[in-house]
């Protein structure tokens, strides 16, 4: 087997088009039958693809678009009730119809998946290398348990975890996101697969860890030769990736193509709108993003014709009348299923040609200079330290996670702070710590004047109306057992709002969030993403409150969605007068909404300042860092820039180096000479102002320097 | 989708539009008055509990009074359910039985559960010494044998009555769900729908009942019908130590202790019982069942 496909492998070179695709996918559909009374859900409804070895293809579209299904369909992982009809065929051999026993032999060895979700992926009892080890002698078995071990130590070491020995025995709970991913990736290719397909691999982690997959899975596929087939719903992480994309809706392919053609010549609106929503790094002007209106179809009631067209801003009477096939468009390879296609292409129009661009009120509050208005929330030297315990009787203190190290930033009024950096920076930590409204360990928090450890419990309760927290899983931060009326209306009958205005001030919350008052009576599980993530904001705005504390609020949304909720965050802002503290991993929405960023870095802040001074011109090597990580939805572009990609994974937070925190990580420590790095080594750099006269910029690091990012 | 909140108010309400949400509890009652299941098991158990208490004084022999002439007779038109082995009138007995069982069955099996959701609940969301302490008596309370607690509670509870019965019942039998509760409880306080209660200055006792609790109803009815029959069953042998039912008082389950030992030669004296007992059990299980999934707004739109 192996044989053959090296030399297909090698055949590749002198013929343009092998013989056989990796993988073909030819019309495939997929059917979950519906329980009792309930339809028929069509989750694939005839998807064809083929990838050859070595290529990359990017599957893009919005949750329920059927690109996991589809893949999971390959896999031959749905559950057993799922109908599956068409074609799957790997080097040729046909997959569907093979019994589970035939298919494992090839899951895991001939084709293999990288998850989405790292922490399900991996089983909590076991330690991650014995995962990697029994993925190798499941398909080996004649590998003994040391060989196993090893390998699992390479491969540990290959997908880049520091220590690979050490970190053998460790259990997936003890390794971060990235760690987990790479884990997972390990184990994807420890039997030399042809075909990888990477289901969201990114989406749970953090930009420089991002990159750092990305890289991981490069790698992997020179060291296997694999076929990759991205599924993804981040454009900018396709752009650079992969050599072609195809974007799903509804079950089917509705645009496919070159990635530089899909991206510049885009033909389908939907794929339009998808391009027009995502907030971009690399543009600085300030304009509301464009969402695309409504949400996916359900797939057990489609009606005839075009599936987008509910949604589509060039909908025609045409459209609901047939579904448009997959025709090719404009260059070679390019195809689009829209009956439009080809005015769109007469006319060059884009996004914002085709999507009514939405209008964000102007700001409320007079915009005085900063230093007029009052504080919102002051934050000084806080520093938050957990204890690292041992010994089950007599426990003993063996350490320390430093997991917030003295920070100081404030929040004016009608301000947004951005707050960014890698999970496991300390971010949430400081945001628990805020809103616990308790005395921290060392330095102060102020709200609104009062020091959140000197006051009463009266006062603390008092406090609460004004401080408001929206979580970042709309699906775990709303009770799935009570009403929406009742999720919105406890804020407010805790703080002992009449109980006759009620139902009045819950239907004034929906409509402010774009909700109906019709949907007080339903339960969180009868909305999408985007909306429940509405809900939790109505429920955090009940109380008028002044300072909304957004803790990665829109990064478990699809893009089309995101775009909706931002709108509606700047909107709010404008309207109400709010300050916003916005934690978040993605440094473009944080761009796009933020007047001020801080950036952190294990437990401190190691650069603050005006947005347009940090994305303009970083000093500190770490935010240089993170901007060259973040891929930007440009095909050209993306493939010009150079990326500065971080080695490494934060450091243990309970042993963090001296001197200066980023030191081993940092591009610039690398090529300063031994005298220079004496300076990082032993003293931890302060925050100091940067840049010229009254500039709002600090950076903590001995030898910053403004940087362009583009 | 037919939902309750989604029907126009047609009362007083002042505006025609205005759309009804109801309250988290009357919206449970609709639920459940939806749910066939929950209407059959209650339809049961109302029978049986009319059945209970009317049948004794339909029934034309009273309860301690003996047919000399008729002892282990097969049912017929004058003993509707057979005679025992000193001439009582078996249905008459199965009746007054029947009473004490549900009654006893049915508090004991609640007060369970209850004891063992809010111990769990407050050991697992306080953790600490509160969790400490709490789960410090209920392991204690899990060691000890019950043989050894009757003992020395024999003389000091003896002849008190069946509610002091029902309260013993249940502290014998509510330590294993409180660990299930605690663990539960554990995990659930992480959610962020918990957190957000709590940065929005809900106090600690309500997130408790409001958000814990509700959240693990499955499991908590779940126990709470199982605990009905296990009650009656476990009522039966304690009454071996002298506590709660004595005869000539009688209950299903000692009634079916009875019968068990000539359940072949006499059946009527064994399986009318036996038969009530299925039927309670069944009643409570349906009601369980039903309940659960309309508690649970994920279930029952799927249903």
């Amino acid at each position: 087997m192996t044989g053959t496909t090296t030399e297909t492998g090698a055949t590749t070179d002198t013929r343009l088009e092998p013989a056989t695709p990796v993988l073909e996918i030819t019309d495939l559909k997929v059917v979950f039958p519906g329980s009792g009374r309930n339809p028929d859900i069509t989750a694939v409804r005839g998807v064809s693809y083929r990838v050859h070895r070595g290529e990359v293809l990017g599957i893009v579209g919005e949750s329920g678009s059927g690109k996991s299904v589809s893949s999971l369909a390959a896999m031959g992982l749905l559950p057993e009730y799922a109908k599956v009809s068409g074609s799957i065929r790997l080097h040729g051999e046909e997959l569907l119809g093979l019994n589970d026993r035939a298919m494992s032999a090839k899951r895991g060895s001939a084709i293999s998946m990288v998850f989405q979700d790292p922490l399900s992926g991996l089983t909590p009892v076991y330690t991650v290398g014995d995962q990697i080890a029994e993925a190798v002698r499941v398909h080996n078995p004649r590998i003994s348990k040391a060989q196993a071990a090893n390998r699992a130590v390479e491969l540990l070491d290959l997908v880049g975890i520091p220590d690979p020995r050490q970190r053998y025995r460790a259990f997936p709970h003890e390794f971060s996101g990235g760690m987990r991913q790479r884990v997972m990736i390990a184990i994807a290719i420890a039997n030399d697969p042809d075909v990888i397909i990477c289901d969201e691999p990114t989406t749970a982690l953090d930009v420089t860890i991002q990159a750092q997959i990305l890289d991981v899975l490069k790698t992997a596929r020179q060291e296997t030769g694999a076929a990759i087939v991205m599924i993804t719903h981040d454009l900018g992480v396709v752009a650079g990736f992969v050599d072609r994309v195809q974007v799903m809706y509804a079950g089917r392919l509705v645009e496919a193509g070159g990635v530089d053609d899909v991206y510049y010549r885009t033909r389908m609106p939907y794929t339009m709108g998808l391009l027009g929503s995502v907030p971009r790094l690399d543009e600085e002007e300030e304009t509301a993003l464009i969402p695309i209106r409504g949400t996916p179809p359900s797939l057990d009631a489609l009606p005839p014709g075009c599936p987008f067209a509910p949604r589509c801003p060039l909908a025609v009477a045409a459209c609901s009348e047939s579904e448009p096939g997959l025709d090719p468009v404009g260059a070679e390879g390019h195809s689009a299923a829209c009956i439009r296609s080809g005015e769109i292409e007469e006319n060059a129009w884009t996004a914002r040609d085709v999507y009514p661009v939405p209008k964000i009120p102007a700001e409320r509050t007079a915009q005085g200079p900063r230093e007029d208005r009052e504080t919102v929330l002051a934050v000084e030297g806080l520093v938050k330290y957990h204890p690292l315990m041992k010994g089950a009787v007599f426990k003993r203190r063996v350490g320390t996670v430093y997991a917030v190290d003295g920070i100081t930033f404030d929040i004016r009024e009608g301000e947004t702070l951005g707050l960014v950096g890698e999970s496991g920076c300390g971010k949430s930590t400081t945001l628990m710590e805020i809103l616990s409204l308790r005395a921290p360990q060392s330095g102060r928090v102020v709200v609104f004047g009062k020091e959140a450890g000197a006051v009463t419990a009266k006062e603390r309760f008092k406090i609460r109306r004004d401080v408001q927290v929206v979580f970042q899983d709309p699906m775990s931060s709303l009770d799935p057992r009570m009403s929406v009326f009742e999720i919105i209306a406890e804020p407010l009958r805790t703080h002992g709002h009449p109980k006759a205005l009620l139902r009045t001030r819950v239907n004034e919350l929906l409509s402010l969030v774009g909700l109906e008052p019709a949907h007080a009576a339903r339960y969180p599980q009868e909305f999408s993403g985007g909306q429940r993530q509405r809900i939790g904001i109505a429920r955090a705005l009940a109380l008028e409150p002044r300072l909304l504390v957004l803790d990665e609020p829109v990064s478990a949304l699809d893009v089309s969605i995101q775009a909706g909720v931002i709108n509606l965050l700047d909107e709010l802002k404008a309207r109400l007068g709010l300050s916003y503290l916005f934690v978040a991993h993605d440094l473009s929405v944080v761009r796009h909404i933020a007047d001020r960023v801080a950036v952190m870095y294990l437990g401190r802040i190691v650069e603050i300042g005006d947005v347009e001074s940090i994305y303009q011109r970083p000093a500190h090597p770490y935010t240089q860092a993170l901007l060259s990580a973040i891929p930007v939805p440009d095909p050209e572009k993306e493939r010009a820039r150079s990326h500065i990609v971080l080695r490494g994974d934060l450091p243990n937070p309970a042993a963090p180096p001296s001197g200066c925190g980023f030191r081993t990580r940092c591009q610039k420590f690398a090529v300063l000479d031994e005298a220079e790095r004496t300076l990082c080594r032993d003293a931890h750099p302060e925050l100091w102002s940067i840049g010229a006269g009254p500039a709002d910029q600090a950076a903590a690091c001995h030898y910053a320097q403004e940087r362009e990012p583009w | 989708m037919s939902m309750p909140a989604e029907r126009v108010a047609d009362t007083a309400e002042a505006e025609g539009e205005e759309v009804r949400v109801p309250g988290r509890w009357s919206g449970v009652l609709y639920e459940v008055l939806r749910t066939p299941r929950v209407l059959f098991g209650a339809a049961l158990l109302l029978a049986l509990v009319i059945a209970a208490w009317v049948g004794p004084l339909l029934s034309p022999w009273d309860f301690a009074e003996t047919d000399i002439i008729a002892r282990r007779e097969p049912p017929s038109a004058e003993h509707w359910f057979g005679t025992d082995s000193i001439g009582r009138d078996t249905f008459t007995q199965t009746m007054v039985g029947l009473q004490k069982s549900i009654i006893i069955g049915l508090l004991a099996a609640i007060l369970t559960t209850a004891i063992a959701a809010v111990v769990g609940a407050f050991a697992g969301y306080f953790l600490g010494a509160t969790d400490r302490v709490l789960m410090w008596i209920t392991d204690l309370a899990l060691v000890l044998p019950n043989f050894l607690i009757l003992a020395i509670l024999y003389p000091a509870l003896r002849g008190k009555g069946w509610l002091v019965f029902v309260i013993l019942l249940a502290a014998l039998a509510w330590m294993v769900t409180a660990k299930m509760v605690r663990g539960m409880t554990i995990s659930l306080k992480e959610r962020e729908y918990v957190l957000a209660a709590r940065y929005m200055g809900v106090s600690h006792h309500r997130i408790i009942f409001r958000h814990i609790l509700p959240n693990m109803s499955s499991l908590l009815i779940v126990d709470a019908t199982i605990n009905v029959s296990a009650a009656i069953i476990a009522e039966t042998s304690l009454s071996y130590f002298g506590f709660g039912v004595q005869p000539p008082d009688v209950s299903l389950g000692s009634l079916i202790a009875d019968g068990s030992t000539q359940s072949l030669a006499f059946p009527w004296t064994f399986w009318f019982c036996t038969g009530l007992l299925v039927v309670l059990v069944m009643a409570v299980n349906l009601i369980g069942d039903g309940l659960r999934d309309a508690l649970d707004p994920q279930s029952k739109r799927r249903s």
